[in-house]
């Protein structure tokens, strides 16, 4: 059963990635949930987040400490991206914030590499990557003990979302911001506050993405082209639904895993830096508003 | 609001019917927009299709050149009964229309969105545009000078090289006429275009329509909310209520239609 | 003063469509002319040829492309490095294998196989628009680098990795020197933009600003949508596959999937956006502003800090102060230099008088 095993192995690993993506997806829905706006600069969210959090561990700070600040950095950042570029150009066409977003990427990437430098880092959350031992003995599957601890956390992280978006009252405010700016603003609820909250939210996903893929890989500026790959993600899951995001990310990183290592020796290699995007196409064609998204009617 | 209609000998002659529509019913969802209607319209006629808010008439009319793809029933043009009719299809068989929202180029100017409107009749390929070959200069000027004819119809000479985004909403709605008219269509379908138009407007619009109906001939099926442009312009009305016909005939007719009064009136049914 | 119109009349509508119907433009325009070609070779620097004057060109022209598909067309298109890839690999390989193939019908042909592709990668458009389009089109950019470096046919089983260009020869002319091949840059650019003028400003272009405005609308009036999108992409991606061609055997000396990176693709989308979508002139503005803003950055740099400033250093600044421009342009001048520029030149009518 050596087969079959291996497939285990890679459909887990491939899987476990693919909630990564997933939890980076997690900030661009919740932004664009609130707000409509395609924030292309979560990728360097992300980055900035790990980097900083990184950093401040290498001032001296211990763990405890250097969470809760990075914490606040990502939320004042989140404000502040709010309050310079997404304000002014509040009016203006999607496509117009969407190059806002991408010029937001290289200001991130750039204020990432002055303040911290250009090295990669190591990210250690006491967490080996080695084969989690009861698994491999009782089931002979290697499955790395950090993925798992990623999984766990970005089940937790998504659980908690999915709880404060239903249960409670800001939960409540967010829903009806993201589903009609106007309607919620003539019920009182105060559209920048919620719109701040929401980033600084997104903030603080993206660095929980940002130290569980530290953590895997290191934290080097390739992760800004992890946000990529969460585009075929939001593709797939739909731009507005959180657990259209967990499943189309399980699905993307588990196809994209399956791909590489079944269908890559035929040509070489490298599928995976195209085969999620073709796979995006794909469901687009299908199904244009994605697995749990929103159908779009246009009326004349 | 008087505008003599009937005052003097129609150049075209109202003939038989151009549009027939059969038992067409349109749901969306559960929505049941359009049940089982049906009427016609005859070839050169101005026929003017009322109801109060919601009634389907918007609907109707994407119905009839192919917007809305109808659950049951069809369409009938010129004796030829229609399978499924597409836009391009109806812009092909002589159809053209105008939106409620005002649905122009906004990036183009006045003169570029009428020009647009004669696309059907181009066919000079990319490469002759790109390289002025004959046949696409000639073209172009035949399209300059059709839009120009159809600027000075509708009076609109000094914005012609204005951006319509730039344009109060009375004239984009002349504009939007504009275009429709430049694809020389044989059935024009107007949603609604005295909306949001004082009374001077209103006068022009209605002038501009009755001469296209005059002087082309053009068969006009319009929407319409007020009462006395439709009184006045509209040789036939069908009256539309919750998706169901009410009423057809001639303004007469409809204006002393008890179930007609009722629907506007809002009385129960 | 100077700039004023009156007395100027058009008196037939093909004067009026002309592209510079002032007399003043017509003048302007080949002054600029008969100094790009004349004063220009003789009076530049290798270096400024080289490395500002020849990219600004080729870059312009793919920025043409991109105004063709997202400006003009409105399809938004994240691809446009790798149709440059296809163009410059296509060059490389007609004018490897086939014996005697004349520079120029090369050109022509890795344009018309970056049109092939580009209409492929199209297609999805046709069901797909906004956001999820440009998605479609990373696809596009990501496969299309994967499989040219990954297929070795395409680069000859060169085991190096490092193709060179050939020299360019056209009529037994060697166009080697930085002036020389300025020149032929510059004359092809030139005439491919005027085709693409032509092409904005007539039917066509008409036909693809209504698709891009309000395509229900475009439909309705009996415009053939697939037709038009797929022949925007066409068009867009053969502009964009001479401009890789070019780029590889001009300007690189090089053929190199790595050269056409995803980050090629955001610049080439930043200059038509600061230049101005939907302009012809804007792509030419914002190539030159793209270009120009890294070197003026670090001139200024030097300038300032002095010269013991790392790197890596000058390099983070570049990338805030370039995404910051990116930003402020787009609150401030959504249109772009274009706008600014006729801006100006209303301003100059009226010169010098305040109104």
């Amino acid at each position: 059963m050596a087969g079959f095993q291996f497939f285990l192995e890679v459909l887990v690993t491939g899987l476990l990635s693919g909630v990564m993506y997933a939890l980076v997806a997690l900030g661009f829905v919740l932004i664009y949930k609130a707000s409509g706006v395609f924030n292309f600069a979560q990728g360097a969210m992300v980055f900035f987040a790990a980097l900083s959090f990184v950093g401040f561990m290498e001032l001296g700070a211990p763990f405890w400490l250097a969470l809760p600040i990075t914490v606040g950095l990502m939320a004042l950042l989140g404000v502040g991206i709010e309050r310079f570029v997404l304000r002014p150009l509040v009016n203006q066409h999607e496509i117009t914030l969407l190059m806002a977003t991408i010029g937001l990427t290289f200001v991130i990437e750039g204020l990432a590499q002055l303040v911290w430098g250009v090295e990669v880092r190591r990210l250690d959350l006491g967490i080996k990557d080695q084969p989690l031992p009861w698994l491999a003995d009782n089931t002979g599957l290697f499955i790395s003990q950090i993925d798992i601890f990623a999984a766990v956390v970005a089940g937790v992280l998504v659980a908690t979302l999915a709880l404060v978006f239903s249960r409670t009252k800001i939960g409540r405010a967010l829903r009806a911001v993201a589903d009609d700016h106007a309607a919620a603003l003539s019920i009182g609820i105060p559209l920048k506050r919620i719109w701040a909250l929401v980033w600084a939210i997104a903030g603080v996903v993206a660095l929980v993405a940002g130290m569980l893929w530290g953590a895997r890989s290191g934290v080097q500026f390739a992760l800004v082209f992890v946000a990529l790959k969460a585009l075929p993600v939001l593709i797939i899951g739909g731009f507005t639904s959180v657990p259209g995001v967990i499943v189309a990310g399980l699905i993307v990183g588990a196809a994209e895993k399956l791909a590489e290592v079944y269908i890559g020796p035929m040509v070489g290699g490298g599928i995976e830096s195209w085969f999620p995007y073709v796979l995006a196409i794909l469901f687009l064609l299908v199904r244009p508003e994605g697995l749990f998204g929103e159908k779009i009617i246009r009326r004349v | 609001m008087t505008v003599q209609l009937h005052a003097h000998a129609r150049a075209f002659p109202i003939g038989g019917p151009i549009v027939e529509v059969h038992d067409i019913s349109l749901n969306f969802g559960g929505v049941k927009a359009l049940t089982k209607i049906s009427f016609d319209v005859r070839e050169h006629e101005v026929r003017a299709i009322i109801g109060p808010n919601g009634a389907g008439k918007s609907s109707m009319l994407n119905v009839i050149n192919g917007v809305y793809r109808p659950q049951a029933g069809s369409i009938v043009l010129r004796g030829e009964r229609l399978a499924a009719m597409t836009p391009r299809r109806a812009a092909h068989m002589g159809i053209a229309r105008t939106f409620q929202n005002i649905a122009l180029f906004k990036g183009m100017t006045v003169l570029d969105n009428i020009m647009a409107g004669s696309n059907l009749r181009m066919h000079a390929n990319f490469l002759e545009v790109a390289f002025r070959l004959p046949r696409a200069l000639r073209e172009a000027r035949e399209c300059r000078e059709a839009a120009e004819e159809i600027i000075e119809f509708l009076e609109i000479e000094h914005i012609r090289k204005t951006p319509v985004g730039r344009l109060p909403y009375g004239l984009q709605k002349r504009v939007e006429l504009g275009r429709a008219l430049a694809a020389t269509p044989q059935v024009l379908l107007l949603d609604e275009p005295m909306a949001g138009m004082n009374i001077e407007e209103k006068q022009d619009m209605c002038r501009f329509i009755l001469d296209v109906n005059d002087h082309y001939g053009t068969t006009v099926i319009l929407i319409e909310h007020d009462m006395g442009v439709v009184m006045d312009i509209s040789d036939r009305v069908v009256v539309l209520d919750y998706g169901k016909k009410i009423g057809d005939g001639t303004p007469e007719e409809v204006r002393s239609n008890q179930d007609v009064i009722d629907a506007y009136l809002g009385v129960a049914h | 003063m100077f700039y004023r119109e009156a007395g100027q009349f058009r008196t037939s509508y093909g004067q009026d469509g002309q592209i510079f119907p002032l007399r003043q433009d017509r003048w302007a325009m080949l002054a600029l002319l008969a100094a790009a070609v004349l004063v220009v070779p003789m009076v530049a620097s290798d270096y400024w040829l080289r490395a500002l004057l020849i990219p600004w060109l080729i870059f312009s022209l793919v920025a043409l492309g991109q105004n063709i598909l997202t400006g003009y067309a409105g399809q938004l298109s994240l691809g446009s490095a790798g149709f440059m890839a296809v163009g410059a690999f296509a060059c490389y390989n007609f004018m490897l294998r086939v014996d005697g193939m004349p520079f120029l019908v090369a050109l022509v042909l890795s344009g018309l196989c970056a049109a092939a592709v580009g209409m492929a990668f199209g297609l999805p458009s046709l069901r797909i628009r906004g956001l999820y389009l440009a998605v479609a089109t990373l696809a596009a950019q990501f496969f299309i680098v994967w499989a040219l470096d990954k297929f070795g046919w395409f680069k000859n089983n060169d085991p190096s990795g490092v193709i060179t260009a050939q020299p360019i020869v056209i009529l037994g002319m060697g166009f080697n020197t930085p002036q020389e091949k300025y020149l032929l840059v510059l004359g092809i650019v030139v005439v491919l933009a005027l085709l693409a003028k032509n092409m904005a400003r007539g039917a066509t272009g008409r036909a693809w600003m209504a698709v891009r405005d309000m395509d229900v609308a475009a439909e309705v009036m009996g415009l053939p949508l697939m037709r038009t999108k797929l022949q925007a992409f066409a068009i867009s991606s053969f502009y964009c596959g001479v401009g890789g061609a070019l780029f590889a055997f001009a300007y690189l000396g090089t053929v190199e999937p790595s050269a056409f990176t995803i980050d090629m693709s955001f610049r080439i989308l930043f200059m038509i956006i600061i230049g101005g979508v939907g302009t012809i002139l804007g792509s030419f503005l914002g190539a030159g502003f793209i270009l120009l803003l890294p070197i003026f950055l670090s001139v200024l740099f030097h300038a300032v800090a002095g010269k013991t400033v790392d790197a890596s250093i000058t390099s983070a600044v570049e990338l805030i102060v370039f995404g910051a421009l990116i930003i402020v342009f787009l609150i401030v001048e959504p249109h772009g230099l274009a706008r600014l520029w006729q801006l100006t030149k209303e301003r100059l009518r009226l010169w010098p008088f305040p109104h």
